[in-house]
């Protein structure tokens, strides 16, 4: 029997919590308290579902890479198709739910942080969508490195705020997220993107992007009748990859996350937190981070801007050390490449994220027999990507 | 009634209390001891000794780059906490807070972090982002070691405050913006009504923090409350005497702090 998390505290085993100011306490417990309720209530989740299908074009497809499994010559590759999501990506999954959360709360007001700019964008969609104001906090570096995500959030009627301390990455953006909610608890609800951060938080994030998982397993049994062999995902803060994982928990397929190794592991440029980290606190939840020896947390570096964040969700820390999922890390270099293939043999772009799962997907297929299967979430579309695959590609192409 | 409050004896007075708070290194450990030094002249009762962190969720922009610059000068959790003999060695007598961040002391680990508390004479311990729900074991170590162990209650604490409020040692930080607009010069009525339900469950002295930035502010609380917490404002003071400092105007620089702390607090 699977033991059920995360437990009353918000704890997975030795990780989770709510490690914040008092002053979040009250807003925290009020947000726990009305996910419950919701998340008990039939009508709430009729809602959910019912605009995930007629507005996010839910459920995404499950498609067989027919020609990429010939050329690899191993197991059967099959893709989640979450770039076929409204706006791109997985994220609006979560924004979706956590936007029909505030609105029953009576919240008209939306604060989000983003690095990328993928949760910014869809934010920013549902709040024009469901008519709330929306103020989306992203560091200054990912404000010039994302220029068009921003101007897509402005479009949609977002503030986009810039946010100079630190880095001016996610990490900051996220500090800056949490010090404005502090100070405006009372009418801002506060629409995290991933499973990070205090309890109710990651479950609340899991809980909304398992839909993903849910559908996979349905597809699966009808095209193969049996479970994959193998499931991988990218991780970041990691809520692509918990949605897709949890479903399958317990099951008899193998887990397998991949963070960004970067410029290699054996450089101090990467954002592999599993791999590399050591256990802390960021961000309110007790987890692996990235840090120095002094406790001071360090700047990781992706080519992806999302992966390039200094902890990582702590469900997953719980899997990592119960070994529950299997973690391994993917340089920048392996994922372009990953990424090249996968355009030219199926004809999908997908996001340089999800192209960290597939390159280590693409590793082991040819290991693996033809009877056996692989399962990769496709997490994002690669649109967003294009002026850095130009940077790499364009001599190539 | 309050109770006679401790630190270990050296703090005895349960009223009108002066509790600045200062970033340890900022902008150098030399330079911390010498504004310690003028803040304890000047009458304050309890040093909240800041350490320097990355990611300090509470604080705002002015206690965030005094963070920055106490990094760039090399402080450490470590190294805060062996600066307090130092600070005593120049005659610093008021009990000194050490307030941290979670995370550096978890790097520490437990054991030795508190060690090297009682090694090094610390008083009391403030860590903003342990909650009552999480700081069980820090709070009983804390008390093994004779550690006033603060804790924090805010507006919205709501039913926790009976909680907190029993259970605290020391003082009370009472995290209150004072509902103070414009020209006016009293206290909301919220806030007052705050510090009334705290005060009533409180065994230990009332102290307000937050947004406490002028003479007049100083003296509302006095009204209502056991202390006063100043934190960004004295920040901001000692910021402002950098340039002084780089071109070696030392003298001048504290002499013009004090003036200013005096005029603050009066």
């Amino acid at each position: 029997m699977l033991q059920v998390f995360p437990d009353l505290k918000g704890r997975y085993g030795d990780f989770g919590g709510k490690y914040v100011p008092e002053t979040l306490m009250g807003p925290l417990q009020e947000l726990e308290e009305a996910l419950d309720q919701a998340m008990a209530d039939p009508a709430f989740l009729e809602e959910y579902h019912h605009v995930l299908k007629e507005y996010a074009g839910r459920p995404t497809s499950l498609s067989y890479a027919d020609k990429l499994t010939g050329h690899l010559g191993g197991a059967k590759i099959y893709l989640k198709r979450e770039d076929l999501n409204h706006t791109g990506a997985h994220k609006l999954n979560n924004a979706i739910g956590q936007a029909l959360l505030a609105k029953r709360m009576g919240k008209e007001k939306i604060i989000a942080e983003t690095g990328a700019g993928q949760h910014g964008v869809a934010s920013a969609t549902v709040a024009a969508k469901f008519g709330l104001q929306c103020i989306v906090f992203m560091g200054e570096e990912d404000i010039r490195r994302q220029e068009l995500n921003v101007f897509r959030m402005k479009l949609l009627g977002a503030e986009v705020v810039s946010v100079s301390s630190g880095n001016g990455t996610l990490k900051d953006a996220t500090n800056e997220a949490i010090r404005y909610w502090v100070a405006n608890c009372e009418d801002h609800f506060y629409l995290i993107g991933s499973v990070v951060g205090p309890h109710p938080y990651p479950r609340m994030v899991r809980d909304f992007q398992r839909i993903i998982g849910d559908e996979s397993k349905r597809q699966f049994l009808e095209v193969e009748k049996e479970l994959p062999d193998r499931i991988f995902a990218c991780v970041g803060g990691g809520s692509n990859a918990m949605g897709i994982f949890y479903p399958f928990l317990g099951d008899t397929s193998e887990l397998i996350g991949v963070e960004a190794a970067g410029k290699g592991m054996d450089t101090p440029e990467h954002a592999a937190t599993l791999s590399k980290g050591t256990p802390g606190v960021i961000h309110g939840s007790m987890t692996y981070l990235m840090q120095d020896e002094n406790g001071q947390i360090t700047e990781p570096y992706s080519i992806s801007a999302g992966l390039d964040y200094p902890g990582i969700g702590p469900e997953h820390a719980h899997l990592f050390q119960t070994k529950q999922v299997r973690y391994e890390a993917i340089t920048d270099k392996e994922a372009l490449d990953a990424l090249k293939l996968l355009t030219q043999m199926e004809g999908i772009i997908p996001a340089i994220e999800s192209a960290h799962a597939l390159a280590q997907a693409f590793k082991e297929a040819p290991q693996m027999s033809q009877n056996e299967t692989i399962l990769i979430n496709l997490s994002g579309r690669g649109d967003k990507d294009m002026a850095t695959l130009m940077e790499h590609f364009q001599e190539e192409v | 009634m309050l109770t006679k409050t401790s630190f270990q004896g050296k703090l005895t007075k349960t009223e009108d209390l002066f509790i600045p708070f200062i970033v340890a290194g900022d902008p150098s450990p030399e330079l911390t001891i010498q504004f310690a030094l003028r803040l304890q002249e000047e009458g304050a009762d309890v040093l909240e000794l800041g350490v320097p962190y990355s990611d300090p969720l509470a604080d705002g922009p002015t206690i965030q780059r005094a963070a920055q610059r106490a990094l760039k000068s090399g402080m450490s959790l470590r190294k805060a906490i062996e600066l307090v003999p130092k600070l005593r060695e120049h005659g610093l007598e008021i009990p000194v807070v050490i307030f941290t961040y979670y995370n550096p002391v978890l790097q520490i680990g437990h054991e030795e972090f508190f060690q090297l508390l009682g090694e090094n004479g610390v008083e009391g311990l403030l860590i903003p982002d342990l909650p009552f729900e999480e700081s069980e074991e820090i709070r009983n170590r804390s008390e093994e070691k004779g550690i006033e162990f603060i804790s924090l209650v805010a507006p919205n604490s709501d039913q926790r405050i009976k909680q907190i409020a029993e259970h605290a040692k020391g003082f009370l930080y009472c995290v209150s913006s004072l509902g103070v607009t414009g020209e006016r010069k009293e206290m909301s009525a919220e806030a007052l009504a705050f510090i009334e339900k705290v005060r009533q469950y409180s065994q230990v002295p009332v102290a307000v923090g937050f947004g406490i930035s002028t003479n007049d502010h100083v003296q509302l609380v006095r009204n209502h409350a056991d202390g006063v917490i100043i934190g960004s404002k004295i920040i901001r003071l000692i910021e402002a005497e950098i340039e002084n400092i780089e071109k070696g105007r030392m003298d001048e620089a504290l002499k013009h702090f004090t003036k200013e702390i005096r005029a603050l607090v009066q």
